[in-house]
């Protein structure tokens, strides 16, 4: 395939891991983390670490959007669409992801009317082929969907759709990157950049990371060479001494990002206050609302949302896999009482969350694969 | 009859999902924790595609299987063609010639006739090719709204092959992983042919019978062929998890040799699902001794319909129960089940 198969190359891939073991100072302990869940999914599905020399160590980040949204939401989105005639509408990797009385997908096997959609103008169709219902769209991600959000918005107030609203949970990258690097039990030594977010927002929104905190940052594509060039050029400007902002992803990313995209999203969101995250908590400024000129389309100006909270089980550790201080496998839960099929924390629902990749693709204890099997 | 000792009910979900139909963990849990032990009572064996039984010294193979596909036409087949394969591909891949197949129908009302009449005839057709006989059947129609156009019942009948015995047991480390060509094609196909996706491609199902593939291998490896097994719902991920724990030794597969057409991997690219869970309709796994595997593929790759067969792994001691892919890099992951159902019934 054109443009996958270049970057799947398997000599340059062996190229680039000797290039990382040579490059990586043996007297030195490396801590990269790869901010996007589509990084660590690539990591785990290729096999990627069994490359790396043992002092560099990858952490996962908090770039899942299915994994960083709290429960409460997922409740408050279910509630509106138990109303009858009710459409709601949301991407597959929302539908296993539980919220406390069971997921979308159960809900769905209960009769409510719960569609998998590919992109939120599919949702538009939705709403205009279904002209007595109302169409729900639950929005999640970073700034990579929100534009498609923002513009589907733009649509449907042109076409004065009635029967459409979006209930918003898009969030931004930057704020929590910063809340990671702020949190005291966090040590890292540079960052695999997102790669779809930066197609949107560009490369400069990085630079205080490099600047104010010293950390380099390398934007990269997500085939296993971009990410193994993305850790040589860390290494390269850590052995440099060097901190700056570095783009990898070149053939998609532009430096300054897409302003017609920005656009579309200044025109329909604007920041909340705050914003809470799973296993992270609240974040000032780390999250968009619909406008009020689009209230109409705002699930939440729309309707009465009950605006739960529901505090994550005890035991489960989310948001220290979030952070990167745990492993998935160091939480108590994993792979026993939470799995992909039952997972209790969001981590373990999206391929793109670390517990879900390392459980799928990592290998596991006989112990765990036993408990997995249900024996 | 003997009374069985009914064993512990372990299946305590309280109530029935889509994931449980779709061929993976949950289907697993659901057969294992409460049809088997009801009916089948403690220690009961392994679960393979076909009962085994044995009637005035015969011994035949006997299977049953359910189709509620939606579309009912795809590019490359119909649910009346499925229906025939399926049972048929059932019965092979546990050593059995297909010999008769009785057929049910539940029909919605408001089906065309027009519909009704393509599918029968497909299923004549489809006999036809497989060499198997029609020989009764049952209709039932049930309210519009109930079911998706039709659904179809298939059960078989057939004779084992002499000289093959296929069990999970029989497995050793060392024995290669035979597979009878590329992979993906039904589900993908059923996929996109619900026009859901705004995707398109040039593919087709691979549905047919691969009876003849089998006679051929077996004919060929006979004594060498330990376990064999369609990989339809949950793709060849969940046949192959399902065969690493009933023998408890590891699969592991070579990611280069699994034959994938661009179009399959670049649909499952961009849809980010993994081929290896991907329904196959016409397809069938071996697990074949060191010694015969070579033999075994070069008379598949000499029969019509096996050119693309590949030898795609081995069995090995550890790890216990899992499989595992070896990537293009050299690098290692853990292949596991499918889980829930990521994707439209398919089947």
């Amino acid at each position: 395939m054109k443009f996958v198969d270049e970057f799947r190359a398997p000599e340059l891939i062996a190229k680039a891991g000797e290039e990382i073991r040579r490059l990586a100072d043996p007297a030195r302990h490396y801590r990269i983390m790869e901010v996007c869940g589509g990084h660590t999914h690539a990591i785990y599905r290729f096999g990627l670490k069994d490359l790396l020399p043992e002092n560099v160590e990858l952490i996962h980040g908090p770039g899942c959007p299915v994994c960083v949204l709290p429960m409460g939401r997922i409740d408050d989105g279910l509630s509106l669409a138990a109303e009858p005639n009710f459409i709601f509408a949301a991407f597959g990797d929302m539908m296993r992801v539980p919220g406390t009385h069971g997921s979308p997908l159960e809900y769905k096997a209960r009769g409510m009317d719960v569609r998998i959609v590919y992109s939120p103008a599919d949702s538009l169709k939705l709403a205009r082929n279904n002209p007595e219902k109302h169409v729900m769209f639950f929005a999640i991600g970073f700034e990579t969907t929100a534009p498609s959000t923002a513009l589907t918005l733009v649509r449907a107030k042109a076409e004065g759709l009635k029967n459409f609203s979006v209930f918003c949970n898009h969030v931004t990258i930057i704020p929590a990157i910063r809340a990671i690097l702020d949190s005291p039990d966090m040590r890292l030594d540079g960052f695999v950049g997102p790669g779809h977010v930066s197609t949107v927002i560009g490369c400069r929104p990085y630079d205080w990371i490099a600047q104010d905190e010293g950390k380099p940052v390398v934007v990269s594509g997500f085939e296993p060479l971009d990410i193994l060039q993305s850790i040589v050029m860390l290494l390269r400007q850590m052995r440099n001494g060097e901190a700056k902002v570095e783009n990898q992803y070149k053939r998609v990313v532009p430096w300054e990002g897409n302003r017609a995209a920005l656009r579309a999203m200044g025109e329909v969101f604007e920041l909340r206050p705050y914003f809470e995250w799973r296993g992270l908590g609240f974040i000032s400024q780390s999250a968009l609302k619909i406008r009020a000129s689009y209230a109409q389309w705002d699930s939440e100006q729309r309707f009465s949302v009950p605006g739960v909270r529901v505090t994550d089980p005890k035991a489960a550790q989310c948001g220290e896999v979030l952070k990167g201080v745990l492993k998935p496998a160091q939480c108590k839960l994993f792979g026993r009482e939470c799995t992909p099929e039952q997972p209790v924390g969001a981590l373990m629902v999206s391929s793109e969350g670390s517990c879900a990749a390392y459980y799928n693709y990592e290998h596991r204890k006989p112990i765990e694969i036993a408990n997995a099997m249900g024996r | 009859m003997a009374t069985t000792t009914v064993a512990k009910i372990r299946f305590r979900e309280p109530q029935i999902e889509m994931a449980h139909g779709a061929g993976g963990k949950a289907s697993r849990r659901l057969v294992e924790g409460l049809f088997a032990p009801i009916l089948f009572g403690a220690g009961h064996g392994p679960l393979g595609d076909a009962a085994h039984i044995q009637i005035n010294g015969t011994r035949i193979g006997m299977t049953t299987d359910s189709f509620v596909v939606k579309p009912l036409r795809f590019p490359g087949g119909s649910i009346g063609e499925l229906a025939i394969n399926g049972t048929v591909n059932d019965l092979a891949v546990s050593g059995a010639r297909a010999e008769a197949i009785v057929v049910t129908y539940v029909l919605e009302a408001g089906l065309s006739t027009d519909v009704l009449e393509a599918e029968v005839r497909a299923m004549a057709m489809a006999a036809e090719k497989a060499g198997v006989r029609i020989a009764g059947g049952d209709t039932k129609v049930v309210e519009h709204g109930k079911a998706d156009g039709m659904y179809i019942t298939t059960t078989g009948i057939g004779r084992l092959m002499p000289g093959v015995e296929i069990t999970p047991q029989s497995v050793k480390a060392g024995d290669k992983v035979l597979l009878s060509g590329p992979i993906g094609d039904h589900g993908i196909t059923i996929l996109l042919a619900r026009g859901e996706l705004d995707l398109e491609a040039e593919l087709f199902s691979d549905t047919r019978s691969v009876l003849a593939l089998v006679e051929t291998l077996v004919g060929e490896a006979g004594e060498g062929v330990r376990w064999m097994r369609d990989p339809t719902r949950g793709g060849v991920a969940t046949s192959l998890n399902e065969l690493a724990r009933d023998c408890g030794k590891a699969v592991v597969l070579f990611e280069e040799k699994i034959p994938i057409r661009d179009s399959v991997r670049g649909a499952c690219e961009l849809l980010g699902l993994d081929p290896l869970h991907i329904a196959n309709e016409g397809q069938f796994l071996a697990i074949v001794s060191a010694e015969l595997a070579e033999a075994g593929l070069r008379a598949l790759r000499a029969t019509p319909g096996g050119e693309d067969a590949e030898i795609i792994g081995e069995v090995r001691e550890e790890p216990a129960c899992a499989v595992s892919v070896t990537t293009l890099y050299g690098g290692n992951r853990l292949v596991d089940m499918l889980v829930g159902d990521p994707l439209p019934r398919i089947c």
